[in-house]
């Protein structure tokens, strides 16, 4: 087909050509991102206190599947299937949901530096937890105490909900919304979040200030299936919905009223990533704690590797930032075994440097 | 006969009294304009005269606080934004971009949404075409914020036509809207993309473009509107519409139309080149 283009001279064969190239390297891309992951998946079940090798890993999960009975017994299936698997999945999860929720942050707000962690949506949440722990016993009796997956996420999923839409009314003035303005403000929401959570520690009682620790630091340690069924059904439609997005957020970055013009629902877009994004901020929070970075770094090495195209990028900053977050748990669990590093511990390590070296290397191409 | 006659006589656009005003201000009021398809309407006026707002009141990007506009009939605020990119493009002042899209990703946006339906091949070939069209052809691999200013604005004219080109297939009739398009651009391109506009509207289109260079206008405009502190103050036929009288009210400059300048001072006629392309 290449060939027939550019035997026919004309304009189209050089776009032909340009495409193809872009189009065989995305490819190349995305099959090595995939590997990857795989690879880290294994990896991630096989490794902790108790090492499992990978064909042992591949012998279990083949034999639950095909309902093999034999290869189910004993200690390595029960770390494999009830601590390992849903760790693992619960990590591609929640990595897949805050990366793509970065990405969509930045196409909505048009800068490269919105990301639910830094402009307040996660401490909203945060913020939402840790009154859910505290408060929820006085408030709501023990029906807190008995349905903790069930009021956990819905509090935290509400601040996210709250501190999104805090954050784009203020910034927003006749329909443009300002970009400094949403930094700013966000800075000052993430600020007053983190100064009511520190009030809610001092108020807390040792259990309870036992749990905030985790929540701000974030660990995929505590999942299970019960937790992995409820947050699922709250991050897998954002990961569903990514396809009606790209299109809108590809033209939204020509501006809103360029985007109108081109025929993009603006104010629809603009509502379903809002809702999509606290919906998916809110339900990592609650399964995994504040988890920083990953939805600022993952985004923005595919928009190295692959341009800004959102067709491409939201789907592979969803791999991406579930491959990022296993392999960050995979440390998290290593580095000082056979106890845990929090996972926000290792991610911010990571991400700050990347993003400080990002800020030295395209000062010049962020314009705020 | 007589229903196609009809069909070509009724205005493709149309606003009547239209105001807007914003922040206590009137940026636009009692303005009563018709764009016709085959037509290149031309709109001058000084800073501030309210043609950047009267042409987003027309393509429906603001909402009018008095009046209303009309798209074949149907009122603009019905019609979903869709429908509306299929039947008008428009290319705004400034446009920039928050990430680094190549030349060809800027120019593919005008297709994306309106011409989905279109095979993947006429697609290219229909970007190829309006790249060729804009002379930005050569840049489609550059990234579009390395580009100067007047080679950003001729990518955003090729992303119109690419957007006009794909609706071509769903609207038989369509409008283009042109912002101060050559604000940034060399004689020769200032040239090229107004012969441009006008082939388009020659093919059956209604083209605005708000213009700031009174030469040029007189030389493209098949009709030309005047607007001053928010009214139209004149409209029609260039040669009927703009006169010494006028332009020393509305532009508040004491010069003459038609007067060749004292002293042997040398001075270039754009009209030359209108002249030319008329007579090949």
């Amino acid at each position: 087909m290449t060939q027939a283009a550019l035997a026919r001279p004309g304009p189209a064969a050089a776009l032909t050509v340009i495409a193809a190239g872009r189009r065989r390297y995305a490819m190349l891309v995305i099959l090595g991102l995939i590997a990857l992951c795989l690879a880290l998946i294994f990896l991630g079940v096989g490794v902790g206190a108790v090492s499992i090798p990978p064909g042992r890993v591949a012998g279990i999960l083949l034999a639950r599947l095909t309902g093999g009975d034999a290869a189910l017994d004993g200690r390595e299936a029960l770390v494999v299937l009830n601590i390992r698997l849903p760790r693992v999945l619960l990590g591609l999860l929640v990595g897949a949901g805050l990366a793509v929720s970065g990405a969509l942050m930045q196409g909505l707000f048009r800068n490269p530096l919105a990301d639910p962690g830094l402009v307040g949506v996660s401490a909203g949440a945060g913020l939402a937890a840790a009154a859910t722990i505290v408060l929820g016993d006085r408030l709501l009796g023990g029906a807190a105490a008995r349905l903790p997956f069930a009021v956990l996420p819905f509090g935290a999923f509400c601040g996210g909900l709250i501190s999104t839409l805090l954050l784009y009314l203020i910034a927003t003035r006749r329909g443009r919304t300002s970009v400094a303005t949403m930094l700013l403000a966000g800075v000052a929401l993430g600020a007053l979040a983190g100064a009511l959570t520190g009030l809610l520690a001092f108020i807390s009682d040792d259990r309870q200030l036992r749990d905030l620790t985790f929540w701000s630091l974030g660990s995929l340690g505590g999942a299970s299936w019960t937790k992995l069924a409820a947050v699922a059904p709250i991050i897998l439609p954002l990961l569903f919905a990514l396809p009606l997005l790209a299109r809108g957020l590809n033209g939204l970055m020509l501006g809103e009223a360029e985007a109108f013009h081109l025929g993009v629902p603006v104010q629809r877009i603009k509502a379903l990533a809002i809702v999509l994004v606290a919906l998916a901020v809110g339900a990592s929070v609650a399964a995994a704690g504040v988890i920083g970075f990953v939805g600022i770094v993952v985004p923005h090495l595919i928009r190295l590797a692959l341009g800004p195209d959102h067709r491409l990028l939201l789907p592979l900053s969803a791999l991406g930032g579930a491959t990022l977050l296993v392999a960050a748990d995979i440390v998290a669990r290593l580095v000082v075994s056979p106890a845990e590093l929090p996972l926000g511990i290792v991610t911010a390590a990571m991400g700050a440097p990347f993003f400080l070296w990002l800020l030295l290397r395209r000062a010049h191409v962020v314009e705020i | 006969m007589s229903s196609r006659s009809d069909e070509a006589a009724r205005p493709l656009v149309s606003g009547r009294d239209l105001g807007f005003v914003a922040g206590g201000r009137h940026l636009v009021s009692r303005a009563s304009l018709d764009l016709r398809a085959g037509e290149t309407t031309i709109l001058i006026g000084p800073n501030g005269a309210g043609k950047s707002t009267l042409l987003r009141l027309l393509t429906g990007e603001a909402k009018p606080t008095a009046g209303v506009v009309t798209l074949e009939g149907a009122a603009l605020a019905s019609i979903p934004p869709w429908r509306l990119a299929c039947q008008r493009a428009v290319m705004a002042q400034q446009a920039r971009l928050a990430f680094p899209f190549s030349v060809l990703e800027v120019a593919r946006l005008g297709v994306d949404g309106v011409g989905r339906a279109l095979p993947r091949a006429r697609r290219e070939a229909l970007i190829g075409g309006c790249l060729l069209a804009a002379g930005v052809l050569d840049l489609a691999a550059r990234p579009y914020q390395t580009l100067s200013g007047g080679e950003q604005q001729r990518v955003q004219f090729a992303r119109a036509l690419c957007q006009l080109e794909a609706g071509r297939s769903l609207a038989t009739r369509q409008a283009l809207f042109l912002d101060e398009p050559i604000a940034n651009l060399d004689l020769s391109h200032q040239l090229a993309l107004l012969d441009m506009a006008r082939m388009i509207a020659a093919r059956g289109a209604a083209v605005l473009i708000v213009l700031h260079d009174i030469n040029l206008a007189l030389t493209y405009a098949d009709r030309l509107v005047v607007m001053d502190a928010g009214e139209i103050v004149a409209q029609g036929a260039p040669a009927a519409t703009l006169d010494d009288a006028l332009l020393r009210r509305v532009f508040d400059v004491d010069l003459g139309l038609g007067r060749p300048p004292p002293q042997n001072l040398p001075f270039l006629l754009p009209q030359q080149h209108r002249q030319a392309a008329a007579t090949p």
